[in-house]
C-alpha cells in the first residue's frame, strides 16, 4: 500500500489506462496545457501529446458531444467538465445523445465514454459550485453514476469507468481532494456496482454517499461509546445500484438511515429508502430516515453552507430516534 | 487580417455517370418518401414523420461526394440523408414502422434511424444535436488519422442553437474533417428563417469562424455535387470546415399530414418550377446521355423495389415487448 490523495488517485487511474490504451482520449478545460483545473492531469500533454490531450474552449454541450461522436467512431474518450454544476451546460449531449444513443439506435454501437466532474459542497464555492447532482442522472437511464469518496475507491472505480463500455459520470467530490489514504501498489480496479461496508455494525445501517461518508464514520465512532453499533455502507455507484448489499444489511440492523448532499426532495436518499421499504419493510424496527441538503441552494456565507449541510452531529441525533 | 478564405471553383465538369447516379438517388429519396407520406396517411406508421420531397438534390450531391469511409449525421429530416448514404428501404420502412427488422430494431422510428455500418451515425430528433456528435466523428478521424471526413446535415434552424456555434468554433480551430450543411428550406417548423435569423445569408455565418462559407443553389444537385467535392477534398486535405448552405424548399407541410398554412399556393409552386429531379431529368434527356426507355427502365425497377421493401417490412413482426429490455447497457 502507498498513501496518496483523492487527485492524486485520479491522475493515477488516468495515466495509467491512457498508458495501457492508446484509445484512450482526454479533453476539458485546461487539460492539457495547465495539467487540470485542478491539476489532475500534470504533463499529460508531454507524455501523450495533444492529439490525445486537449485543451477545449468553454463549451460543455461540444465537450459531451466530441465525446459521443469520436465513441461512436472507435475511440474511448474521457470528457472534463470541471464542475459538476456545468452539466447544465451540456445537458442535450448529456441526456437526449449520450443516455440514449445506443438504446435509440437498436444497441448497433457501444458508447465508451467517462464524463468527469468536480461535485460536493463544502469549499464555501455557493450556489453554482457546489451541487450533488449525481440523482439527477440516477433518472436517466443509460448512464452509469459513480460517487467516490477514498482515494483507494476513485483509482480503482475510475479504471473501471474508462474501461467500461458504457456512458458513466464520474463525480469527484470536491472537498475530499486533498484526502489522503492507502492505495493498493500496482493494477488494481473496483467493479461498478459493489458498495463497500466501510464500517462494520449491527444495530443501524447508515448509508452515505462521498463526504457523508466520513461524517457517517464519525457517527459511527460516537454512537459507539453510547453502545450503538452502526454500519456503515458506500453504495460507491448509484448506477448501478448494489441492492443486495444495502438490503441484506438491513435485514441484518433492522434500521436505516440514509444521508447524502442531494437536495432533499428527489435526493438519491430517496431510491434508498425506497429500496428499503420494497424489500425489507417486514424487517423495519423504526421508519427509516434520510438527511441531506434541505431544498434550497448553497450560499457562500461559511455559515449558511455549514448550517445546510448534514453533520455528524445530526445523523447522531438520527439513528438515536430510531433507536430509542 | 479576419479575410474569409475564398473557394475556388475548380471542380471539372461532372462526369455523367455521376450525374446520373445524382438523378436515381434523388428519385429514390422521392419515391421513398412519397411512399412513406402515403403509409403515414393509411396509419401504417406510428407517432410522426418528416419528408424532405423537394430537397432531395442536398442529400444526393452531398452524400455522392462522400467516400465508402465516411460519415453523415443527419436530422429529424433524414430519410434523404441516409438513403443517399447508402441505407436500404426495406429495413427503413420496418423501421419507420416500428418493426423488429429495422435498422434499429423498431426503437429509434423515422427520426432516429441510423446504419453505422454505413457510416449513419444517426437522424436525430434534437434540432442541432447531431453537430456536436458530427464534430467528435470529425476529431476522432483526426486523431486516428483515418482519413475519414463527416458531413453534418442540419436545418436553417438548428443554426440558431449554441451547438452550431460550439461545433464549428472547435472544428474551425482544430481543423477538423468535416462539412456542414445547412439545407436553407426557408422555414424552422412555420416560421420563415429570416425571423429567426439576425442575418439573411446564413453561409456568412462562416465569417465568423475563419472558415469558407458558400450559399449554393439547393436545388440544383449538380451544384451541390461541385461545392460539396470541393469542401471534402479541402477537409480531407486537413484545410478544417467549410459551411454550406444550400438553399431549397419542402414541398409539403413541417410533418406529414401538417398543411403548413402560413404559404402561399405561389411561393409552393414558384419553387416546383425549380425541381432538382425535373431539372436534372431533363438535362440528361436533352443531352443524350440518358434515353427515355433506360429512364423508365429504372422507375419500374425502383417502383418493384418499393413494393418489395413495403412488402417485407408490413409482414416484418412487431418487437418483443421484452426486447425493451434491450440495448441499454451493454
Ligand atoms: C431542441 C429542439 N427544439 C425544438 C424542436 C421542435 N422542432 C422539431 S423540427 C423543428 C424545426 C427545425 O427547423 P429546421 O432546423 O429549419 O429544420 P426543418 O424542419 O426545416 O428541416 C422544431 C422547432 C426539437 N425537435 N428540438
Ligand atoms: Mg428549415
Amino acid at each position: 500500500m502507498k498513501r496518496i490523495s483523492y487527485t492524486q488517485a485520479v491522475t493515477e487511474a488516468l495515466q495509467e489506462e491512457m498508458r495501457r490504451d492508446p484509445k484512450v482520449v482526454i479533453w476539458g478545460e485546461d487539460t492539457a496545457g495547465a495539467g487540470g483545473a485542478f491539476h489532475m492531469t500534470p504533463g499529460f500533454a508531454d507524455e501523450f501529446g495533444t492529439n490525445r490531450v486537449r485543451d477545449t474552449p468553454i463549451a460543455e454541450n461540444i465537450i459531451v458531444g466530441l465525446a459521443v461522436g469520436a465513441a461512436m467512431t472507435g475511440l474511448r474518450p474521457i470528457a472534463e467538465l470541471m464542475f459538476a454544476d456545468f452539466f447544465g451546460c451540456a445537458m442535450d449531449q448529456v441526456m437526449n445523445q449520450m443516455a440514449k444513443a445506443r438504446y435509440m439506435f437498436g444497441g448497433q454501437i457501444t458508447l465508451p465514454i467517462t464524463v468527469r466532474a468536480a461535485s460536493g459542497a463544502g469549499t464555501r464555492a455557493a450556489a453554482q459550485h457546489s451541487q450533488s447532482l449525481h440523482s439527477w442522472f440516477m433518472n436517466l437511464p443509460g448512464l452509469k453514476v459513480v460517487v467516490p469518496s477514498t482515494p483507494a475507491d476513485v483509482k480503482g472505480l475510475l479504471k473501471s469507468s474508462i474501461r467500461d463500455n458504457n456512458p458513466v459520470l464520474f463525480f469527484e467530490h470536491k472537498a475530499l481532494f486533498n484526502i489522503k489514504d492507502q492505495v493498493p501498489v500496482g493494477e488494481y480496479s473496483i467493479p461498478l456496482g459493489v458498495a463497500d461496508v466501510k464500517r462494520q455494525g449491527t444495530d443501524v445501517t447508515i448509508v452515505a454517499v462521498q463526504q457523508m461518508v466520513y461524517r457517517a464514520l464519525e457517527a459511527a465512532e460516537i454512537l459507539a461509546e453510547r453502545g450503538i453499533s452502526a454500519e456503515v455502507i458506500d453504495p460507491r455507484t448509484l448506477v448501478p445500484l448494489d441492492r443486495e448489499t444495502i438490503v441484506n444489511s438491513i435485514k441484518k440492523t433492522r434500521r436505516l438511515v440514509v444521508v447524502d448532499e442531494c437536495n432533499l426532495t428527489s435526493g438519491a436518499q430517496n431510491e434508498i429508502i425506497a429500496l428499503a421499504v420494497e424489500r425489507a419493510f417486514d424487517y423495519l424496527d423504526a421508519p427509516p430516515r434520510r438527511l441531506g441538503v434541505p431544498d434550497v441552494p448553497f450560499a457562500q456565507s461559511p455559515v449558511l453552507e455549514d448550517y445546510i449541510l448534514p453533520k455528524s452531529g445530526q445523523i447522531v441525533s438520527a439513528v438515536q430516534e430510531i433507536i430509542r | 487580417m479576419n479575410a474569409q478564405p475564398t473557394v475556388q471553383e475548380v471542380t471539372p465538369d461532372i462526369r455523367k455517370d455521376i450525374q446520373i447516379a445524382l438523378l436515381h438517388t434523388m428519385l429514390r429519396v422521392r419515391k421513398f418518401e412519397e411512399k412513406a407520406q402515403e403509409l403515414f396517411l393509411n396509419n401504417k406508421i406510428p407517432g410522426f414523420a418528416h419528408v424532405s420531397i423537394g430537397q432531395e438534390a442536398v442529400a444526393a450531391g452531398v452524400c455522392l461526394s462522400l467516400s465508402e469511409g465516411d460519415y453523415i449525421t443527419s436530422t429529424h429530416r433524414g430519410h434523404g440523408h441516409c438513403i443517399a448514404k447508402g441505407m436500404e428501404f426495406p429495413r427503413m420502412f420496418a423501421e419507420l414502422m416500428g418493426k423488429r427488422t429495422g435498422y434499429c430494431r423498431g426503437k429509434g422510428g423515422s427520426m432516429h434511424v441510423a446504419d453505422f455500418s454505413r457510416g449513419v451515425l444517426g437522424a436525430n430528433g434534437i434540432v442541432g444535436g447531431g453537430i456536436p456528435i458530427a464534430t467528435g466523428a470529425a476529431l476522432s478521424a483526426q486523431i486516428q488519422k483515418n482519413d475519414s471526413v463527416v458531413a453534418c446535415f442540419f436545418g436553417d434552424g438548428a443554426m440558431a442553437q449554441g451547438a452550431f456555434h460550439e461545433s464549428l468554433n472547435v472544428a474551425a480551430l482544430w481543423k477538423l474533417p468535416v462539412i456542414y450543411v445547412c439545407e436553407n428550406n426557408l422555414y424552422g417548423e412555420w416560421t420563415h428563417y429570416t425571423r429567426q435569423h439576425s442575418i439573411p445569408d446564413l453561409s456568412q455565418r462562416a465569417l465568423a469562424y475563419g472558415i469558407p462559407g458558400q450559399r449554393v443553389d439547393g436545388m440544383d444537385a449538380l451544384a451541390i455535387y461541385r461545392a460539396a467535392t470541393q469542401a471534402i477534398a479541402r477537409a480531407r486535405g486537413g484545410e478544417g470546415p467549410t459551411l454550406l448552405e444550400c438553399v431549397t424548399f419542402r414541398y409539403f407541410g413541417h410533418y406529414i399530414g401538417d398543411p403548413h398554412p402560413g404559404r402561399t399556393d405561389h411561393e409552393i409552386e414558384n419553387a416546383k418550377l425549380r425541381d432538382p429531379i425535373d431539372h436534372l431529368r431533363q438535362a440528361l434527356l436533352a443531352s443524350g446521355a440518358l434515353t427515355d426507355r433506360e429512364l423508365a427502365l429504372f422507375e419500374l425497377g425502383l417502383g418493384n423495389e418499393i413494393a418489395d421493401a413495403v412488402a417485407f417490412a408490413e409482414q416484418s413482426d412487431d418487437p418483443e415487448p421484452e426486447s425493451a429490455f434491450e440495448d441499454l447497457f451493454v
